[in-house]
């Protein structure tokens, strides 16, 4: 089977708001001319395009079929999408690209939060029967999860605090961030609860965004880029839905992907956690330690556009290596309740 | 560039579920003021019931009761409760671990203030009044070392489905170059874009060329003639339909745009309008003018010759 | 390097009503899957990875409900991936699902699409007004219709020939124990007699709504005996509308057909193909669809289902399973012509069975026209003649 790598990498601003339409057009088609142009490519040298958004955070059915416009899909494309982050699309299309069908692939999320209210949204990502219907928002569902944790001794207010005051300042040099700054821990937990024992800063911003990725085998990898970030694994796995049968103080699904990609050695790690304490959590189930940089991005504690940020990890984890910084690195993306759905895709340089 | 336009988008719909038999048996307790679970493959006492063991997978059939009071297990604060919630005050969401549960049940706590919450105090059910068979028969739960209410055996019929509905309210944006056309709807103009690229003329403009993948740019503006290229004749009636049928539903061609869109024909019989037949714009009275393509009514037959079929074949 | 080959080794599918209202979305997913699993000889540790397909979330209004599923999927600690191509993406999920065996990532995945229908009314969630849009004033058919007349005028088409489509398929679902309509009796004079909804087309021309779901197990190897084994899959996705776009024989249906033909060996479709499980939501659209996947040239495909050749025993028996005229589980309408191509192939396919089925086609597409997902299956390896 044919090596795959990333070649490029682009993303929008993380912004509280764009004045574009929910199905991303206006977000992709100035990153979809960035990533290909880069590479030197055009619309017809991609030979499977793959796409993640949603559905309800656009408010109607079949928002991404529009997106394909930002394309220009004629003569037809090869293209398939899921109702997913992103870098679940990224995982179909580093498949396809294994099979040896075909040797690129463009991959993009894109998700316009602003058009609704996130944290009512997500409540329909429960369960219908015995949950969504008490319509319990994601803040407070990661609050009871911060509980646990700081309650059995993993994390706390404090480290949580330290999290954002990281994110935010490594965000300083990410242009495309939408929070960054110096800040003091102890100001920081001055600041008054949103969802006890979560703080507003200790929760992912609403964001608008879009990402996009180009994979590519062997060969065309070496032509297309200078230092391809090979990937040596990716694994996904899912966890139980069932919000009071599983522990939520970690994520077997992250272990275990962890474990199947290869987490070892890695020096960068973007990790995607949309709440303080799910970095720590993140970090403990990968076994990362204090010498691995996380999220030097900011992540998403500094932009979060849903559907797209899970796979702006993966390409903020890649670029270090494009970019000579890093040998080897690791990107990470949730889905679903309280990091249910976990994937970690591994990449390193070769010279 | 113009200001894009935005508008609310209402999405509400009331969902009918069918429950099937294994949470059919917990909503109906639900309804008796009584709470159960399943038992799963390992022995656990699932509350709220799994309908498929989350380790092997096997159905899980076996109907456990367990108490209606328990210990709160991790809580957080909604300090500003949300539409749709448990309760309109402040209240805690809580994993509650009923006595003789081996899972916990995520509920609201009415308990006034968060410094009234501690994980592991005991609280117990609060049952709503009005119960129907579902999760919101528990009102919610409350602190208390005493019994929740006993159950109330009913001789009702088991509970089968229930009804879930679903409000989202989201602000619905065209893009600036729809929301260009739009305007010059407001004013009574057909006003397309030309494709840099490809030089096609889009009414209504796109945010991308579907073929080139860039904004259409250059203003064109349009008549409002031209011609029907296909069309349909709408017999059927349907939800939220504003003439009686029979009426024609067709794609009309303006002159000089390369893409036609779905309008309505009227002004002649249904059985008359045909493939190629010249049609004109019929414009509701200026003052019903808004951003929208419904300022035209529908469009009617202008009386000039077919056009011939090469002049629209390609549109089809 | 040759990929992995990869062939379907269980089916399942649920009955298929307009509501079922004695199970849940769980129990109608593991309806189906455990007939499959049943079906492959296979059980849950058997499984590496569950792809799951269904068309939009505000159907059922729950969003990405392989989520809140994945117990009842078994899919807890394995990979699940969730596909969603509008009315194609039952077809999708199963190419996904190939590609995962293909690729040598998994030896065996279950791939699962439903759609329940009855918890909402798709009419209403494709039409909930959006702002500044034209309501189209036509519902579910008035889109396709105007093409379907296209389609007439271009072919020269009688008009019976929409007519003989239904019934046969009406009949073919008679055979069919899963199917939601079951017509035994129908005739061309009865379905001439219902009501001209979105003339031309008619009530019988048209699919009904379903509940159902559709599951599949793929595997590197046979596990109970018979395989269907896939030689090959194909992907075409264009713009749902465009300048000039040719929307009664969309190119990309055109372009994933000739892929797919290459890809599996075969130079002449009518000539090599046995049996071919079509998604054809209105009646016209056999005729339509025979041109564009190339079984005939372009104009000439009425010809073929005029002649009966598209009957069980003709030249090319098109939707024995009654198709989605018969079931319309929307997102698993598409899975089901897979999985009912692979039956056909593996033998399995009951009182609807081609006899000597060896090379079976099946076809989905969706949005307006332009999604398109294909695959063909056979009884031997690929390469195997």
């Amino acid at each position: 089977m044919s090596d795959v790598a990333v070649v490029g990498f682009a993303q929008t601003p993380s912004v509280r708001r764009t004045t574009g339409t929910t199905n991303g057009v206006e977000m992709l088609v100035p990153i979809f001319q960035e990533v290909l142009g880069g590479l030197g490519l055009s619309t017809p040298d991609i030979g499977f395009w793959c796409s993640g958004s949603s559905d309800y955070l656009a408010g109607r059915a079949f928002s991404f079929v529009s997106a394909v416009d930002a394309i220009g899909a004629f003569p037809p494309i090869t293209e398939s999408h899921v109702e997913m982050d992103a870098a679940w699309a990224l995982y179909e299309a580093w498949v396809k690209i294994r099979t040896g069908e075909v040797d690129t692939a463009l991959v993009y999320g894109f998700g316009k939060s602003s058009a609704g209210h996130l944290r009512r949204v997500l409540a329909l990502q429960l369960d219908p029967y015995l949950v969504t219907p008490l319509w319990p928002d994601s803040v407070g569902l990661a609050g009871i999860q911060a509980r646990l944790g700081i309650e059995s001794g993993l994390w706390s207010e404090r480290a949580m605090a330290e999290v954002v005051a990281r994110s935010r300042s490594d965000a300083r040099a990410n242009p495309l961030a939408q929070l960054s700054g110096e800040v003091d821990v102890e100001d920081l937990l001055a600041q008054p609860y949103l969802a006890d024992p979560l703080r507003a800063h200790d929760c992912a911003p609403i964001t608008d965004g879009a990402a996009t990725i180009v994979l590519a085998s062997g060969d065309r990898a070496r032509e297309l880029c200078e230092r391809p970030a090979w990937i040596t694994g990716i694994d996904h796995r899912v966890d139980s839905p069932s919000l009071g049968g599983r522990d939520l103080t970690t994520s077997p699904s992250t272990v275990a992907a962890g474990k199947a990609a290869g987490a070892d050695g890695v020096s960068v790690a973007e990790l995607h956690a949309p709440f303080s304490h799910q970095e720590i959590l993140l970090r403990q189930a990968l076994g990362l330690g204090d010498e691995v940089g996380v999220n030097p991005s900011g992540g998403t504690l500094c932009g979060n556009p849903m559907f797209a940020a899970g796979l702006a990890r993966i390409g903020e984890a890649a670029r270090r290596v494009l970019d000579g910084e890093a040998e080897r690195v690791l990107g990470h993306a949730t889905s679903g309740p309280l990091l249910q759905q976990n994937l970690v895709c591994v990449m390193e340089g070769r010279d | 560039m113009t200001k894009p336009l935005s508008a609310p988008l209402e999405v509400g719909f009331d969902y009918t579920r069918s429950l099937g038999p294994t949470l059919s048996r917990f909503m109906t307790a639900l309804r008796q003021r009584r709470v159960t679970g399943v038992r799963g493959s390992d022995g656990r006492v699932h509350v709220p019931p799994a309908e498929y063991d989350p380790v092997t997978a096997e159905p899980l059939t076996e109907v456990v009761d367990v108490a209606s009071t328990g210990v709160v297990r991790s809580w957080s604060w909604a300090a500003e409760p949300l539409e749709g919630q448990p309760l309109d005050r402040p209240f805690a969401w809580a994993l509650v671990l009923l006595d003789g549960a081996d899972t916990a049940l995520l509920h609201a706590v009415d308990a006034g203030s968060p410094d009234r919450m501690r994980t592991g105090m005991r609280v117990r059910v609060r049952w709503a009044d009005d119960r129907v068979g579902a999760i919101t028969d528990i009102a919610c739960f409350e602190p208390s070392d005493e019994p929740a209410l006993e159950p109330l055996d009913d001789d009702g019929d088991p509970v089968t489905m229930i009804t879930s509905p679903v409000r989202l309210h989201y602000r619905h944006t065209a893009s600036a170059e729809e929301s260009s056309f739009l305007r010059g709807l407001a004013e009574g103009r057909l006003l397309g874009q030309r494709c840099p690229a490809c030089g096609k003329v889009y009414l209504p403009p796109r945010p991308a060329c579907p073929t080139d993948g860039v904004p259409t740019a250059e203003e064109v503006e349009l008549p409002d003639h031209g011609t029907v290229t296909t069309f349909c004749i709408v017999n059927v009636p349907f939800l939220g339909q504003r003439i009686t049928p029979p009426y024609v539903a067709a794609y009309v061609l303006l002159d000089g745009a390369d893409i036609a869109f779905l309008h309505l024909v009227l002004g002649c019989a249904a059985d008359e309008v045909r493939m190629g037949m010249r049609v004109e714009a019929v414009w509701k009275p200026r003052e019903e003018w808004g951003p929208t393509l419904q300022n035209i009514d529908h469009f009617r037959p202008t009386g000039e010759p077919d056009a011939p079929y090469d002049t629209y074949s390609q549109h089809l | 390097m040759a990929k992995q080959q990869a062939a379907v080794v269980g089916t399942g599918q649920t009955h298929h009503a307009a509501k079922r209202l004695d199970v849940s979305m769980a129990g109608l997913c593991r309806e189906a899957v455990d007939r499959a699993m049943a079906d492959a000889g296979v059980d849950w540790p058997d499984i590496d990875a569950v792809v799951v397909g269904k068309a939009p979330d505000l159907f059922e209004g729950v969003m990405m409900p392989e989520l809140f599923l994945a117990d009842a999927l078994g899919a807890n600690g394995k990979p699940l991936l969730r596909v969603h191509t509008a009315g194609s993406v039952g077809g999708t999920t199963a190419n996904v699902a190939a590609s995962l065996v293909q690729a040598g990532v998994h030896r065996r995945v279950l791939a699962v699409a439903f759609e329940k229908q009855s918890e909402s009314n798709a009419m209403w969630a494709l039409s909930v007004p959006i702002p500044f849009t034209m309501p189209v004033h036509a519902g579910a058919g008035g889109y396709f219709a105007p093409h379907v007349r296209s389609y007439i005028r271009r072919a020269g088409a009688p008009e019976h020939i929409g007519a003989m489509v239904a019934v046969k398929d009406r009949r073919n679902g008679a055979r069919n124990p899963h199917a939601h309509l079951r017509q035994p009796d129908i005739t061309l004079e009865s379905v001439r007699a219902s009501k001209m909804l979105w003339d031309p087309i008619r009530y019988d021309e048209t699919c009904p709504s379903s509940d159902g779901a559709c599951a599949i197990v793929l595997s590197d190897e046979p596990t109970s005996g018979a395989a269907a084994w896939i030689h090959a899959t194909a992907l075409r996705t264009e713009p749902t509308t465009f300048a000039g776009r040719d929307q009664v024989n969309p190119q990309a249906g055109r372009d994933a057909a000739a892929a797919l033909w290459k890809q599996a060996g075969i130079t002449n479709p009518l000539a090599q193909v046995d049996v071919a499980e079509i998604y054809v939501p209105f009646s016209w659209f056999e005729p339509m669809w025979l041109e564009n996947l190339g079984f005939t040239d372009e104009g000439q495909g009425w010809k073929l289902t005029e002649a009966g050749e598209t009957e069980i025993g003709g030249r090319l028996p098109v939707n024995p399973s009654g198709g989605v005229l018969s079931s319309n589980p929307i997102g698993a309408s598409g899975m089901l012509r897979f999985a009912e191509a692979a039956r056909q192939v593996m033998g399995r396919a009951g009182d609807h069975q081609v006899d000597g089925a060896r090379t079976a086609l099946g076809h989905a597409y969706g949005g307006g026209s332009q999604f398109f997902a294909m695959w063909v299956v056979g009884s031997e390896r690929a390469g195997v003649r």
